[in-house]
């Protein structure tokens, strides 16, 4: 599904990434951990077409070369970054944004644009199955939203979009142990043969709800190793410094 | 129009002339000038008396100079004040009477003026070039005893409530254009809701340049007897064209006891091409007074056409505990200019008024808010609240803003609160990982930025003007 070649990142003349290489098929779950610094979030940007980044290497997704699309061309294809900082967008009911953006990549797969009512239909049953308030929903984008309401809110979006890649950028941060779980139980109902999921964190704990089938452990823009599950116990126990 | 610029009309959706044969007042402004205009729309002498001694003021009295945007100085020898279509010289009893190139002119604008009108509840005086030409529901309004019709009518039909309120909230020779209007307006609207009385509907107007060189002198007078209630829609579109246009329409308002008046713009003047050639400039007196104990005002206005556009729509708080309100989005792209905003002037006793609005700068415009809050000595306990924000897009937009505060009654407050921001990139980039392409993100960001002022029109109105906000930024983030 998603190959990644000798991928190279530069931001204001600063190397983040430094030649990583990584394949993802569909149905496997991959961790990315690593220290501050260490180019997670990067890739989770280069991934999503970010501008601002001078890149080298190649990403291919489905066969086709990400490097020529924009960003939306990438997230109408199926590629979903659940952000760590989600926007707050005022004035923007997120109802309507939702819709906006499930007609964006429905319109771009060459699908009719969903009615309001089969929508709003739509989005109350994944709403209750993530346990959140219907009263959310007609509030302005992640305004006033509560770190975990945001979060939710990411999660949320992707169980509509149907993505076929899932990248979460340290979704976990910052959560109660409650919205960890709903937020894991969420990525689980949803993962299937088809889709993949990449998941940045800092830390085992996500890891302990979501079980991956490979954990990758980023140092100075690469993967410095790559293992199972139980990688991330272990890195739990000894931290980053016996890496890379 | 030449046929060869209709290739060019796509960007202007609304850029579109109708063939249809004019008859025009000679060239000039004169003594003749308006005689022609008065004798062709048979008003009555004091009609005449009052147009003649507005043009012997105009004559001493010098355009204004203190806006920030600058423009061509226009010679108003050279410009038609009269132009009506000609086949609306003999009126028509019935919408089948109609010229069908007008009629087809008000589909392309999407104007119901058939029998969806009632659908959509909306009564429409529509105003083509200067002669109104249809005026629909008028049955069901007579029963209540409202007067919805056009104001060259109204001179006729009404002239005890035309000469006591016309020039009552813009004197005669208030400043340069209103006068100006005064000695030559040809046409608009006029609206009188009798006391205790809720207009069943909102009434609307569409406005609309047409023929060449005319410069448009709408004129439009409401009045709200003591506790009615009327909503009011004007909404403007212009044909494409090259020469600056003028456009100097007076509105007055005047709401006695507790009556209230919203009035609605949605002003989509042709705003020039994108090098800043050609545009209406568009500048109208629109003024309001509370003139009754409790009564209200409510401005709303969606500026995003012309090519300058220069109004303060305002509101004289004479009676006690009257309030002022102010809504207002203003776009401007290319090489647009705008200088609006609003004057409150509190004269009575717990007084209140509000002001939101909404600058959008893009392309090389410019865009200033300017307004007056002045609360005299006698208005104690009365409040205002201002809130101005900016949204500029791009490096080469400029956006100002300059409010007027006096206060003179220590028991009375002001609240001024401004922002300017540039639109985030960040907001732009989360959008599009959801799938919305560049002008579908700008279009969302900016609607939300201007949700306050957009929830104030009514529903079928706010969801044009969404429409229009998405259409005038068009191509301005790269």
């Amino acid at each position: 599904m998603l190959s990644i070649q000798n991928l190279e990142a530069k931001i204001d003349n600063k190397n983040i990434l430094n030649g990583l290489n990584l394949n993802i098929n569909p149905g496997e779950v991959h961790a990315i951990m690593g220290p501050n610094g260490s180019g997670k979030s990067t890739l989770a940007n280069v991934l999503s077409g970010k501008n601002g980044y001078e890149t080298k290497g190649q990403i291919k997704f489905n066969g086709e070369n990400l490097g020529e699309l924009t960003t939306e061309e990438r997230a109408q294809k199926g590629i979903f970054l659940a952000f760590q900082y989600p926007l707050e967008i005022p004035g923007v009911n997120t109802n309507i944004f939702l819709r906006t953006s499930l007609n964006a990549v429905r319109k771009a797969k060459g699908e009719k644009e969903i009615d309001t009512l089969s929508f709003l239909k739509l989005i109350k049953e994944k709403a209750s199955e993530l346990g959140i308030d219907e009263k959310f929903l007609s509030r302005q984008l992640n305004v006033g939203f509560s770190g975990g309401e945001k979060k939710k809110n990411e999660i949320l979006q992707m169980k509509l979009l149907q993505p076929k890649l899932s990248i979460l950028d340290e979704t976990d941060s910052g959560l109660d142990i409650d919205a960890l779980r709903i937020v894991a139980d969420g990525v689980n109902s949803y993962k299937n043969k088809d889709n993949a999921f990449l998941i940045i964190t800092h830390y085992q704990r996500l890891l302990d709800y979501i079980r991956p089938d490979f954990i990758h452990v980023l140092s100075n823009g690469k993967i410095a190793k790559t293992g199972g599950s139980e990688l991330g116990i272990e890195l739990e126990k000894t931290g980053y410094a016996n890496i890379g | 129009m030449k046929t060869e610029d209709l290739k060019n009309t796509q960007e202007y959706k609304y850029g579109f002339t109708t063939e249809v044969e004019n008859i025009r007042a000679p060239k000039g402004l004169n003594e003749e000038t308006i005689k022609f205009i008065s004798k062709i729309k048979k008003e009555p002498k004091w009609m005449l008396d009052w147009r003649l001694k507005a043009y012997n003021r105009l004559k001493a009295l010098k355009e204004p100079n203190w806006q920030k945007p600058k423009y061509p100085k226009i010679n108003y020898q050279d410009l038609y004040y009269y132009s009506a279509p000609k086949s609306a010289s003999e009126k028509p009893k019935s919408l089948d009477e109609i010229d069908p190139k007008i009629l087809e002119t008000y589909k392309k604008l999407g104007i119901p003026l058939v029998e969806q009108q009632r659908l959509n509840g909306i009564a429409v005086d529509a105003v083509f070039d200067s002669v109104s030409v249809a005026t629909t529901f008028k049955d069901e309004l007579t029963k209540k005893g409202i007067i919805f019709c056009s104001i060259s009518e109204a001179i006729q039909k009404h002239p005890e409530l035309v000469k006591k309120y016309l020039g009552s909230v813009i004197p005669l020779s208030d400043h340069y254009f209103a006068t100006l209007n005064s000695a030559v307006f040809t046409d608009g609207s006029f609206v009188y809701i009798p006391p205790n009385t809720r207009c069943p509907m909102e009434l609307s107007t569409y406005f609309r340049i047409n023929a060449s060189e005319t410069g448009q002198f709408e004129r439009t007078l409401i009045i709200a007897d003591k506790g009615s209630y009327v909503s009011y829609l004007e909404g403007c579109t212009a044909p494409m064209r090259d020469e600056n246009q003028l456009h100097a329409a007076n509105v007055e308002l005047v709401a006695l006891d507790d009556a209230e008046i919203k009035y609605s713009t949605v002003q989509n003047w042709y705003p020039g091409d994108k090098n800043g050639v050609g545009g209406i400039y568009n500048f109208v007196t629109k003024r309001g007074a509370c003139r009754g104990k409790n009564s209200k005002i409510s401005w709303t206005q969606v500026e995003t056409g012309s090519a300058i556009t220069w109004k303060y729509p305002s509101c004289i708080l004479q009676g006690d505990n009257s309030v002022g309100e102010f809504y207002s989005i203003a776009i401007t792209n290319n090489f647009q200019k705008a200088d609006t905003g609003t004057k409150m002037i509190h004269l009575g006793k717990n007084t209140k008024s509000k002001i939101i609005s909404k600058g959008i700068s893009a392309g090389n415009a410019d865009n200033m808010y300017r307004g007056l809050v002045d609360i005299k000595n006698k208005a104690s306990n009365s409040r205002n609240y201002t809130q101005c924000d900016s949204l500029l897009m791009g490096n080469k937009c400029g956006a100002h803003t300059v409010p007027y505060i006096k206060n003179n009654n220590a028991t009375s407050t002001i609240e001024h609160e401004a922002t300017t921001t540039k639109i985030n990139e960040d907001q732009l980039y989360y959008c599009n990982q959801r799938g919305l392409d560049q002008e579908e993100a700008v279009s969302l960001i900016v609607n939300g930025f201007c949700k306050e002022v957009l929830q104030q029109l009514p529903m079928e109105f706010a969801v044009e003007a969404q429409k229009l906000v998405s259409i005038s930024l068009e191509g301005s983030v790269g």
